[in-house]
């Protein structure tokens, strides 16, 4: 402090001016923030745009495929993660319906994402983790899975079975 | 609301800490000049903020740094604006620093007792630029790696101490995957909490001190809330409003993945950096030291040590006629360095927005040394599908590797009668004729006669929209006029680069109406079908520059 200030008292602001400061403090600043705030939000909560939305994987000949019986087989595909894309190993339990058609499950638990394995003897699709159970359609039987396992699209094209992306489950 | 703040008050004391910071007394004559200084402090929580919100998606290791920022700038909602913010506050921030500053040195306010304040201000100046080098280099595009090339390199020229630096930045042997990791170190991890108390005393030392009043006030003081606060508010709102606009309408560059084997590349430094760049250019062989490390050293240390060759007593802003002609001298100086640097350094082909839609192909795209004619004759190789049997890229097909020729039949005087009727030339061959008129073969041989082992696979993954823009050129013959690479006639300018002059718009008005846009030109006017313009702009606005 400068020592032929410091003892006398400063100036007091008439009360208006002193209020229209205020507003004008706190609307700008409040104004700032919300153009910081909600583009960061936007940024932070938005999904980012895909770059590829379907991509269909040739797997197996349907004729090998048993009817009745759950069949677990793997492929090949690509996998956007963020700024990466990843060639890797993914896993479907296929069932061939009477009609011909065929279902293919995602290879995760509705319930916390263990893998779970088809078991022959109860005739059930049965999680390790909480013992959550599905049947061959998917439908929960027991346990504390949320919904019917996930499932991926598919098409069958001469003969071939082609896996797309997991559908958007309910 | 009244009675949390009671609770908290009563357990912290937070209010009566807030209101003491407040309601400090400030000089009669404090008022617009001094509201440079929390404009500055705004502008660092302002990068904090968008710095982190970066880190949120940024991935800091070389290469993989790169294609984050482009996911940010592509896949993310509100990224290129986040990454805009950043960027362009960092220039922001420097320039607003440097008027507090230049505020601070034309009052003389650093005069006794408030040496340390200034010096304090000198070292966050430094910070400030440290900042803008390191984070220079997190994108890792050319732009990034080959600008750390030079500053690097710059600073390896100190005497005794420049090995160690090189070394302490990993850098001894160009830019390395070690620069990189103790750059972004430094950017995220070491200097912001450094900034943060080096603020913190800065402000501590205003207060200890007080704001320096003008010589002759003796009016009584003022509160600085609520109206010096108001002031530093419309000062920090308006800097807001430019910083988001640059943001919203400036493209921030993100050019192709660094390559440094690239040689065509032009590096430059950030333009604050541009005046240093350019005075190296006055000091050749020997005495490069001089402009690269000696100069910016005593500058440095000059600026550290103003309070103590300016020792007079405070005197009236008009009496300061020295501290003016120094300032002005010292802006002069630096716009000329400027400018010089900017016009005399050679802008680069690189395209900013093509980078972010292309996939990279490093350096100069292959299909960019090939003229319209080649990239016609590539056309008909695809149309053709030459490919089926001369598969390229090593493998055996049913013909030969076209890389491989015999030179005596590396001519178009072998290729085009062999072309139009294989058998005659190679007696046996099972190679079909190729049915194109005489032009059309002469472009095939062209680009046949181009290929390599090096370059085979890189021509024929060139873009279609460029095959398609060169074989609107060939099929208006702009060639009996212009020069591509330097192949057609001189009656026109040459299209090397020709982006770097005109934009789309310009391109599309020229070619429709070409007095309208180059009076007195004897270039008739050119209709072209919506597909066809669209094919010849996209390509001749990314033709290099010749000789690139």
């Amino acid at each position: 402090m400068d020592e032929h200030h410091s003892h006398e008292p400063a100036v007091e602001l008439p009360p208006t001016r002193r209020n229209l400061y205020m507003y004008i403090i706190h609307g700008t600043m409040s104004l700032i923030g919300a153009a910081l705030a909600i583009p960061a939000a936007i940024y932070l909560l938005f999904p980012p745009k895909a770059r590829k939305e379907t991509e269909w994987v040739q797997t197996a000949d349907l004729a090998s495929l048993p009817a009745g019986a759950p069949t677990e087989i793997t492929f090949q595909r690509n996998r956007v993660d963020g700024w990466k894309v990843f060639s890797e190993k993914a896993t479907a339990w296929v069932v061939k319906q009477p009609d011909g058609q065929v279902i293919a499950f995602t290879p995760n638990c509705t319930h916390l994402g263990c893998a779970y394995h088809w078991d022959d003897p109860s005739h059930t699709f049965v999680c390790p983790c909480h013992t959550s159970s599905f049947s061959i359609d998917g439908k929960v039987l027991a346990g504390p899975a949320p919904r019917p396992l996930d499932r991926y699209m598919v098409k069958i094209d001469a003969g071939k079975l082609e896996i797309g992306p997991p559908e958007a489950h309910a | 609301m009244r009675k949390i703040i009671d609770w908290i008050e009563h357990r912290t004391g937070l209010e009566t800490a807030v209101k003491n910071f407040l309601y400090e007394d400030i000089p009669a004559s404090s008022g617009w000049h001094q509201i440079i200084g929390s404009t500055a402090v705004f502008f660092f929580v302002i990068q904090v903020f968008t710095g982190g919100l970066l880190a949120f998606n940024y991935a800091p290791t070389p290469g993989d740094s790169y294609n984050s920022v482009k996911y940010i700038m592509t896949a993310l909602t509100g990224g290129k604006l986040i990454r805009g913010l950043h960027h362009w506050g960092a220039s922001m921030m420097l320039i607003i620093v440097v008027l507090h500053m230049l505020q601070v040195f034309l009052y003389g306010a650093y005069k006794k007792p408030r040496e340390a304040t200034w010096m304090v201000g000198v070292v966050l100046l430094l910070i400030v630029l440290v900042f803008g080098l390191t984070g220079y280099l997190l994108p890792w595009d050319n732009r990034a790696y080959w600008g750390t090339v030079v500053t690097t390199q710059i600073s390896g020229m100190a005497p005794v101490l420049g090995a160690y630096m090189l070394r302490l930045m990993g850098a001894e042997s160009g830019v390395s995957v070690v620069t990189f990791s103790r750059f972004y170190a430094l950017h995220t991890i070491l200097l912001p909490p450094l900034v943060m108390i080096l603020i913190g005393i800065h402000i501590y030392l205003v207060r200890k001190h007080g704001v320096t009043p003008a010589v002759d006030d003796t009016a009584p003081r003022r509160k600085f809330f609520p109206e010096q606060v108001f002031k530093d508010t419309v000062g920090v709102a308006i800097a807001f409003i430019i910083l988001f606009t640059m943001a919203v309408v400036a493209d921030v560059p993100l050019g192709r993945l660094a390559d440094p084997t690239d040689t065509a590349y032009i590096p430059r430094p950030e333009w604050y950096f541009l005046f240093l760049f350019q005075t190296l250019k006055f000091f050749k062989g020997p005495l490069e030291v001089v402009g690269a490390v000696v100069l910016p050293g005593v500058a440095v240390l000059a600026l550290l040590l103003v309070p103590f060759i300016d020792r007079g007593p405070m005197v009236r802003l008009g009496k300061r006629t020295f501290a003016f002609t120094f300032a002005i001298l010292g802006i002069l100086a630096w716009s000329g360095l400027t400018t010089a640097a900017v016009l005399t350094t050679p802008p680069n082909p690189e395209e900013n927005e093509a980078s972010l839609t292309t996939d990279d192909a490093g350096g100069v795209q292959a299909w960019q040394k090939l003229s319209p004619a080649e990239l016609e004759g590539l056309n008909y190789f695809r149309k053709q599908n030459c490919v089926a049997c001369h598969p390229g890229g090593g493998k055996k097909g049913i013909g030969p590797d076209l890389t491989a020729m015999p030179a005596d039949h590396r001519t178009a005087a072998w290729l085009i009668p062999h072309f139009k009727n294989p058998s005659s030339v190679v007696p046996g061959s099972s190679m079909p004729p190729v049915t194109l008129p005489d032009a059309a073969l002469n472009s095939l041989s062209a680009f046949v006669l181009k290929l390599t082992t090096q370059n085979e696979q890189a021509f024929m993954s060139a873009p279609d929209f460029v095959v398609q823009g060169a074989m609107v050129y060939q099929a208006n013959k702009c060639n009996a006029c212009h020069q591509i690479n330097g192949i057609g006639q001189k009656l026109g300018p040459a299209l090397d680069g020709v982006g770097l002059r005109h934009d789309r718009a310009w391109l599309e008005k020229h070619f429709a109406d070409p007095a309208s846009t180059s009076p007195g030109t004897i270039m008739p006017a050119y209709k072209l079908s919506a597909a066809d313009m669209d094919a010849l702009c996209k390509y001749l606005l990314q033709l290099p520059k010749a000789g690139a």
